[in-house]
């Protein structure tokens, strides 16, 4: 298979796995491919800071030994000799095979998929993308005399592919083109601490990418903050933005994760299906399906369709995410959200989130600026990788917002939300506005009472 | 070719790699993931700006194709007709003359996985009320060779192994996550020598002290942070906003301030890719370059930025030897290697002694910095000071700031310096670190908690 090709041939891939494995005597086998190539320009006051771009691939292969056991192997190297080595290291590795669980072929990695809306685009090049970025980092600094530099930007093209196959015949392939463009400004006026914020869009080619909407809502954020001040500890309801609620809510993510459960570290037990999590007007699916999900996959890592899940209905646990292993310790069908390992992991995709259809949605007509108590505006959220213990439920995050009083919004400064997911579930009390979709997921604004700030006030 | 074409400079990285993890829980070694790589990362500079592309196609063809682009996106093409003024690489510097075998020599599977099992069989032993146990292991070795047309041209093996305990207790809605992990570097038997029992007795221990630990009262307070890992204070706080990437995106509170205090006079801070087996140590950086010690704060005051080739370029700050990378897919940049606050004068206890009500942070966890220097970090286990002793437990803290503001009140370090391997990630990727510090004050920090 030659690698300066950018695209995948499943067939021919297909046939060098088969000869190699026969010539190994390996009877069971699967694998994951992807290659891709991007470009990608960064400018910096005008000028080009680093114009980069790569070509990618890399493969995972499974192997079952004669005895029914797995082994992984991952490489980037796909040339004959690239795959022999993947291919028997992976066998060696079968011998450490956990006997205990055992995955298999998803019973799925032939279903029918469903075809996904994805027009592929040309690539633009990184000469015009350069130009977009430097005309978009121009209109910027000139919203504001504050703002003076946009510290972290970048516009990207990429253009990928997928492949899942296995031994008894599965084939699964996906082509797909994304663009992204990024614009984080950083403003500061005399005597006062510098202010940050930015805005992010994607679509399947940079000529669809949003880039005044971007330009727009990165000035709006940033110009925002320049006015701060500190907040006062204590507990206050907060209006959470649908980015920060759907981080809080992947953070937390090992409720729904069978993974997480049958592991036991997930705050979901074995049992939790039908119990209630949280205030009965609140659903989650997660639904990768979705036509905002830019990069959407129509396969898992194990072959099995994507399909939308119910995870919260009327506050109540429905259902776990699931891959073929956890799937067959529940007795249920996979869900469509593995990887590919000898241990899988299991992920959420997107996730919609909002009231649940024929509840009454918690209080309506919610409008922060109409509060008659001052209210926190959780803008988004920092450092969960750091602030987020996700097996004791609890969270202590840095965040970006506004405390409105009297319906005047005014900046905060540095200040940290803290709490437990489980209290945060049952102290919703509506929604605001239309649900919007982000690049994790689709979420209206979430009030919930009760959070600890704390503040440098 | 790409001097010819009209480019200042032309670097080529590339790399091979063989990774391994296992993955040890409860009694039983759930995953084996052995990985292996190649490619290579071509950079192309020309006056102040750089083109980089990456490939994993090792073939003439794709080397061809790689540099063409790089120097596409500079507008020079490879038809240029420019003397190229190149005169050939002199000879190699192989630092990796010494570690040939290194490979070879480390754990087989068996020994790696009996050693995890035998590390979540003494968790067991060790703690109480345990519903999680998991030891993960991970050996990396990667090969990599720099060339560059200004006479760079150096090899390099670089190994590094980890392995971490990880805990989860729980008693009704009591429940306490702990984790620790060990890391040394270019050491064959670093998990051989890892002495198993000792690291299960810290993270049981911890556990047990945080079950039912009460979260911590939030608010402004004095701090004392414990040696080793508690040194990503000064990494997030401080490190980052020494590197000279930093400088470039006009981030760092710092840029114009070499020669001027910065930090309380107590604290004196060091980066360095020498130490003996730390884990952010280098022999050369990911640039060709041998790696140096860097003394970045002298009794409180800067005295040097971080610096890469690209760095030097742009800011005028001299090369440090602290070009990183995590792999052939990132451009090398600033990176921090082994940073630590040395040591100061004063015993441990004397810290904890002159705080009056405060916080004890033992252990950290992660920790970041953004783009205006306000840095965050999250404590993993604490204990409430009161009266000048450790009191109770708490749990919960994130501790936030801004570097300028903190580091002039880090006002006592003592005298117990110890090292800690962790992680960094940044604009060229996770690469391995070193954090460090003695026992330090902090005299006023916002905790954030419940």
């Amino acid at each position: 298979m030659s690698q300066t090709n950018q695209s995948l041939n499943a067939e021919q891939l297909r046939s060098q796995l088969e000869g190699i494995a026969q010539q190994h005597g390996i009877r069971q086998w699967d694998l994951g491919a992807a290659c891709s190539t991007d470009t990608s320009v960064q400018v910096d006051r005008g000028e080009p800071k680093q114009l980069k771009g790569a070509q990618r691939s890399s493969i995972t292969i499974r192997v079952w030994n004669s005895e029914g056991l797995v082994g992984t192997t991952s490489t980037s190297d796909l040339s004959q000799s690239g795959l022999e080595r993947a291919l028997s290291g992976a066998r060696d590795a079968a011998a450490f095979g956990n006997a205990e669980e055992t995955p298999a072929f998803s019973p799925l990695a032939t279903a029918p998929l469903t075809a996904l809306d994805q027009p592929l685009h040309q690539p633009q090049g990184i000469l015009k993308l350069l130009e977009q970025l430097k005309a978009a980092e121009h209109d910027l600094l000139g919203r504001h005399q504050a703002i003076s530099t946009v510290p972290y930007n970048g516009l990207a093209e990429r253009s990928s592919e997928r492949i899942y196959l296995n031994s008894d015949g599965a084939c699964r392939q996906q082509q797909l083109t994304t663009a992204s463009i990024y614009l984080y400004a950083r403003a500061e006026e005399s005597g006062r601490k510098p202010r940050s914020s930015g805005a992010v869009r994607l679509a399947y080619g940079a000529s669809d990418l949003d880039i005044a909407g971007c330009i727009d809502e990165a000035a709006e954020r940033t110009i925002s903050h320049l006015d701060y001040a500190p907040v006062e500890t204590g507990r206050y309801t907060c209006v959470l933005s649908p980015e920060a609620f759907l981080d809080l809510i992947g953070a937390f993510s090992n409720l729904f994760n069978a993974r997480s459960v049958l592991d036991g570290v997930s705050l979901s037990q074995k049992d939790s299906i039908g119990q209630s999590l949280a205030v009965p007007f609140l659903s989650i699916d997660d639904n990768g399906l979705h036509p905002g999900n830019i990069g959407a996959s129509n396969f898992d890592g194990e072959g099995t369709p994507t399909r939308k899940l119910s995870l919260l209905e009327g506050g109540v646990l429905k259902n776990f995410l699931h891959s073929e292993a956890t799937a067959r310790a529940f007795g249920v069908t996979p869900t469509g959200h593995a990887g590919l390992g000898a241990k899988v992991s299991v992920g959420p995709d997107w996730f919609e989130i909002g009231p649940t259809p024929g509840s009454s949605g918690g209080q309506s007509g919610l409008d922060r600026f109409k509060a008659d108590q001052p209210i926190i505006w959780i803008d988004s959220l920092s450092a969960l990788h750091a602030g987020v213990k996700a097996s004791q439920g609890s969270f202590s995050l840095p965040f970006d917002g506004w405390l409105i009083k009297g319906g005047e919004a005014r900046s905060i400064d540095a200040a940290t939300v803290a709490g437990d997911i489980r209290q945060v579930l049952n102290a919703i009390v509506g929604f605001e506005g239309e649900a919007k979709v982000t690049p994790d997921g689709l979420c209206p604004m979430v009030w919930v009472e009760g959070l600890s700030i704390t503040g440098e006030a | 070719m790409g001097k010819a074409a009209g480019a200042d400079l032309v670097e080529i990285f590339l790399e091979r790699t063989d990774h391994l993890g296992v993955l040890a829980e409860q009694d039983t070694i759930t995953s084996v993931t052995p990985a292996f790589g190649m490619g290579a990362g071509i950079r192309v500079f020309r006056d102040q700006r750089d083109g980089f592309v990456s490939t994993n196609d090792l073939s003439e063809a794709g080397l061809t194709t790689a540099l063409t682009q790089a120097l596409g996106m500079l507008g020079l093409d490879l038809d240029g007709t420019g003397l190229s003024g190149f005169e050939g690489l002199p000879a190699l510097r192989d630092f990796a003359l010494e570690k040939n075998l290194w490979l070879s020599s480390c754990p087989e599977l068996t020994e790696s996985t009996q050693k995890l099992l035998e590390g979540t069989a003494q968790l067991q032993q060790k703690g109480k009320h345990l519903q999680a146990r998991r030891g993960s292991y991970a050996r990396d070795w990667q090969e990599v060779m720099v060339a560059a047309s200004d006479g760079t041209f150096g090899r390099d093996i670089r190994l590094h192994q980890s392995v971490g305990l990880n805990v989860l207790a729980a008693d009704g809605d009591h429940r306490a996550g702990v984790g620790r992990r060990y890391g040394t570097s270019d050491s064959p038997d670093d998990l051989r020598q890892w002495d198993v029992a000792q690291a299960a007795d810290e993270v049981c221990t911890s556990a047990g002290n945080m079950l039912y630990a009460d979260y911590v009262e939030a608010g402004q307070m004095p701090a004392v942070l414990a040696n080793r890992f508690g040194g990503v204070i000064f990494h997030e706080a401080c490190g980052h906003l020494l590197e000279t990437t930093q400088v470039e995106r006009g981030t760092t509170p710092f840029a114009e301030k070499v020669g001027e205090t910065i930090a309380h006079e107590a604290v004196t801070a060091i980066d360095e890719g020498l130490t003996g087996g730390a884990f952010g140590s280098l022999s050369m950086d990911d640039e060709g370059l041998e790696a140096q010690r860097t003394v970045l704060i002298e009794n409180g005051v800067l005295k040097r930025f971080l610096s890469d080739r690209a760095g030097e370029l742009r800011t005028g700050h001299a090369r440090t030897g602290s070009g990183r990378r995590q792999s052939h897919t990132f451009a090398a940049a600033s990176r921090m290697r082994n940073t630590y606050i040395a040591a100061g004068p004063h015993q441990p206890e004397d810290l904890i002694a002159s705080v009056d009500r405060g916080l004890y942070c033992k252990s950290m966890g992660g920790g970041s910095v953004g783009p205006t220097g306000q840095f965050n970090f999250a404590v993993e286990e604490g204990y409430l000071i009161e009266d000048g002793k450790l009191t109770k437990p708490v749990k919960g803290a994130t501790l936030i700031g801004e570097a300028k503001e903190v580091m002039p009140r880090i006002s006592m370090c003592a005298n117990d310096l110890e090292l800690a391997a962790g992680f960094c990630g940044s604009v060229s990727g996770s690469i391995f670190v070193t954090v460090g510090q003695p026992h330090i004050k902090v005299d006023s920090i916002t905790v954030g908690g419940r």
